[in-house]
């Protein structure tokens, strides 16, 4: 379970107020949706949420089955189970898909004490689950999103996310920049992650994502703490009225 | 990757900015006395019992040399070197006299064995790795060199220079400086007065090497330079691939380490020649270290002739080398391919000279530098095309990466097209491994090192590829090693 309890968060540069006693829970094997206007703070809680620099938690706490993440590195909090998918992944040069994912996997089972996958074993697993998000092994073999469309970005964010198999799923805006059938195929690759020990953050400006992966709620960020929760009827009332209730103006 | 994984295993199996070759071997050795004079160079010619021609070689150059001044052009700063006060010349005592395997001293053997160089044949033949043969330099002497009657049955020559000196008079003379001249420049004039050992190859005509040759450079003694000279020839039709591979004990003072590399492709030769580079480079105050001035120059003097330099530079408190190739036969081709990490206070002044003469000759030039820490890291090339030299054609790619934010990376890139029909195309980018980029690597269950270790070798990866195959694992855990402490 995912506790997030009153949480404080300035940006360190400029000192800038983002989230202010934010607080939020959300069982394992369930959905919770994020919504809000631009610069409501959702990609700041989830950049908290995975521990990049450049964030002060002020007060409260993150506590990822009972325990605090806010003293742990990024890479720990990995091996803890947690995941972002990223709204804009990051290119990296000259190392190859299949070499990051392998170099990632691994990095996780030693954290864990558990042993290295063999290349055949992990060469299977890439196949069967690059299928379902229609991703070949071609792809793969290409330096990691260096040259990708943006479609072919986020379904290799959701194979990273099948592979790597965390149990705290964030995505942050993973619908942006994608068209229809692409959307479509993201979706039913996290919908095919879904699972009782598996807990899913779903940040989203616009309610079209959840016609597809279905929340088991709704929040709505606004001014950098939760406004209203509700069911998934909730993202098509934000989607007729907008988020000037939430903000004093329109959004 | 099993490879990022392996560099990760051995960062941390060592302490921080522990250098693994900085151990000392405690041998007993003979020295030339401190100091550099004409009596100097008749006292190492007379050690090597050197001809008459030889040493009126190392006179001619002696003199050349008082006349001239060290280089300043280079972005390298280091106080001023004081040439009276180094040894040059220091050879373990046991090495004197004839030596086959079973003479070498155990403790040498042990040295090698401790860098991961076996010279003992069976050894070699007993281990799953590929077969190379190895001409060992320690000191100023070459100790050892493995594999040479089958390598003799081939007719390729591989020994040390002195030896091809007393054994093959004829070639040594005929080639030697042919290249690098005595005067060449400062550094050259030095190593060619009094140049200790070094290695030599000859491949006769049509023959292609049967094995991969390698020279590992080791200095021991305390204020001694080393000055070796190597010469490699292949004959028409021939071909050669050498690698070599240089360490030093830690030590608070500079060592000095000025070598020269003469290579010469006749018609359809080729030669590949690969350098690691790890001399002591410091400590993380910038204490210590070797200062390489080095002059590595190929010549293309026949047709359809082919060299290719691939340098992996990591050690060194100074850099100064630019191994270069003379493109002068017709469709001859050269290449360059070079990655250059710097951590700490190095300093890396490095790159390359195409000059086309022949028509239609090519060349290439793949350059990837690495800065981190406190370092500096400079390309520095040149690309000319001869008046005369019709249709020739250069692609140039030099990429600088920086770690953090007290390194420099500077590219000097120099062309001169002396026709209108030469094609030259050069590229350059300089970026920085932002932060970004770890965190994203981080999140993905990499620690900090892991996500350093992996962006720099995807950098790198170009120039990787046209390693040795036993030397690219080798080199990706050097990388690693090198780069260790750069961030945070």
């Amino acid at each position: 379970m995912l506790e997030v309890k009153n949480l404080h968060v300035k940006l360190e540069d400029e000192g800038r107020v983002i989230l202010k006693g934010l607080s939020l829970t959300v069982p394992k094997g369930e959905v919770h949706a994020i919504m809000g206007p631009n610069g409501s703070g959702k990609s700041t809680l989830a950049y908290v949420l995975a521990g990049r620099d450049g964030y002060e938690v002020t007060e409260g706490d993150i506590l990822w089955n009972g325990e605090s993440l806010l003293e742990m590195e990024p890479d720990e909090r990995a091996a803890k189970g947690v995941f972002l998918a990223f709204q804009y992944p990051m290119e990296i040069p000259g190392v190859a898909g299949l070499t990051f994912l392998r170099t990632a996997l691994n990095a996780l089972k030693k954290k864990r004490g558990e042993p290295e996958v063999t290349t055949p074993a992990f060469m299977k697993l890439v196949k069967e689950r690059g299928q379902k998000l229609d991703i070949d092994i071609e792809m793969l073999k290409r330096p990691v999103n260096v040259g990708f469309s943006g479609g072919e970005k986020k379904r290799s964010e959701i194979l990273q996310m099948a592979l790597l198999e965390p149990t705290l799923c964030v995505l942050d805006e993973t619908d942006s920049g994608l068209d229809i059938d692409a959307l479509r195929i993201v979706a039913e690759g996290v919908n095919a992650l879904r699972s009782p020990d598996r807990a899913f953050l779903v940040i989203t400006h616009y309610q079209r994502l959840l016609n597809y992966i279905v929340p088991d709620k709704v929040h709505v960020l606004a001014d950098g703490r939760i406004q209203k929760t509700g069911g998934k009827e909730l993202a098509l009332e934000l989607e007729r009225s907008g988020y000037a209730g939430y903000t004093g103006k329109a959004a | 990757m099993a490879a990022v994984q392996e560099t990760i295993d051995q960062v941390k199996k060592i302490d921080v900015d522990q250098y693994k070759y900085g151990f000392e071997t405690r041998i007993e050795s003979i020295k030339a006395p401190k100091g550099l004079d004409e009596s100097t160079v008749r006292f190492i010619s007379a050690k090597k019992s050197e001809p008459e021609w030889l040493l009126n070689w190392r006179l001619e150059a002696f003199r050349r040399w008082k006349s001239m001044t060290e280089p300043t052009w280079a972005k390298l700063r280091y106080p001023k070197i004081d040439f009276q006060d180094l040894h040059y010349y220091a050879a373990p005592k046991s090495t004197e006299g004839p030596k086959s395997l079973d003479e070498v001293d155990p403790m040498l053997l042990e040295t090698y064995k401790k860098l991961g160089i076996p010279l003992k044949e069976q050894e070699i033949l007993a281990g799953v790795s590929s077969r190379v043969a190895v001409d060992a330099v320690f000191d100023s002497v070459s100790v050892v060199t493995t594999f040479k009657e089958e390598l003799a049955k081939a007719g390729v020559i591989f020994c040390s220079i002195s030896e091809a000196v007393r054994e093959h008079p004829e070639l040594v003379k005929k080639y030697l400086g042919s290249v690098v001249p005595q005067s060449d420049n400062f550094y050259a004039a030095l190593n060619s007065a009094v140049f200790s050992d070094g290695s030599f190859v000859y491949v006769p005509q049509g023959v292609r090497c049967p094995m991969e040759l390698s020279t590992y450079f080791r200095i021991n003694e305390r204020q001694t330079g080393q000055f070796e000279r190597t010469l490699i020839i292949a004959d028409r039709g021939a071909y050669v691939s050498y690698l070599e591979g240089c360490t030093a004990p830690m030590r608070d003072e500079h060592q000095l380490h000025a070598a020269v590399v003469e290579l010469i492709a006749l018609d359809d030769a080729e030669i590949k020649y690969s350098t690691v580079q790890n001399w002591y480079p410091g400590d993380k105050e910038g204490k210590g270290g070797v200062y390489n001035f080095v002059t590595k120059r190929g010549d293309c003097r026949g047709h359809h002739s082919k060299i290719s330099w691939t340098q992996v530079e990591t050690g060194s408190a100074i850099t100064w080398k630019y191994p270069s190739c003379i493109l002068r036969g017709d469709y001859s081709r050269g290449e360059f391919y070079s990655i250059a990490v710097s951590n700490g206070y190095q300093q890396v002044d490095s790159g390359t000279k195409m000059i086309h003469l022949g028509k239609n000759s090519t060349s290439r030039i793949i350059s990837k530098g690495i800065a981190s820490g406190h370092s500096q890291n400079t390309y520095r090339g040149l690309v000319s095309a001869h008046r005369k030299a019709t249709n020739v054609r250069n692609f140039t790619n030099c990429d600088s990466l920086l770690i953090g934010d007290k390194c420099g990376a500077h590219t000097v890139p120099y062309i001169e097209a002396k026709n209108s029909s030469a094609h030259f195309e050069h590229e350059a980018t300089t970026s920085k491994i932002s932060d970004d980029m770890l965190f994203y690597c981080r999140q993905r269950g990499l620690s900090e090192e892991e996500a350093v270790a992996l962006v720099v070798n995807g950098f790198v990866r170009d120039v990787l590829q046209q390693l040795p195959m036993e030397f690219m694992a080798e080199t990706q855990k050097l990388i690693g090693i090198s780069l260790e402490g750069s961030v945070g």
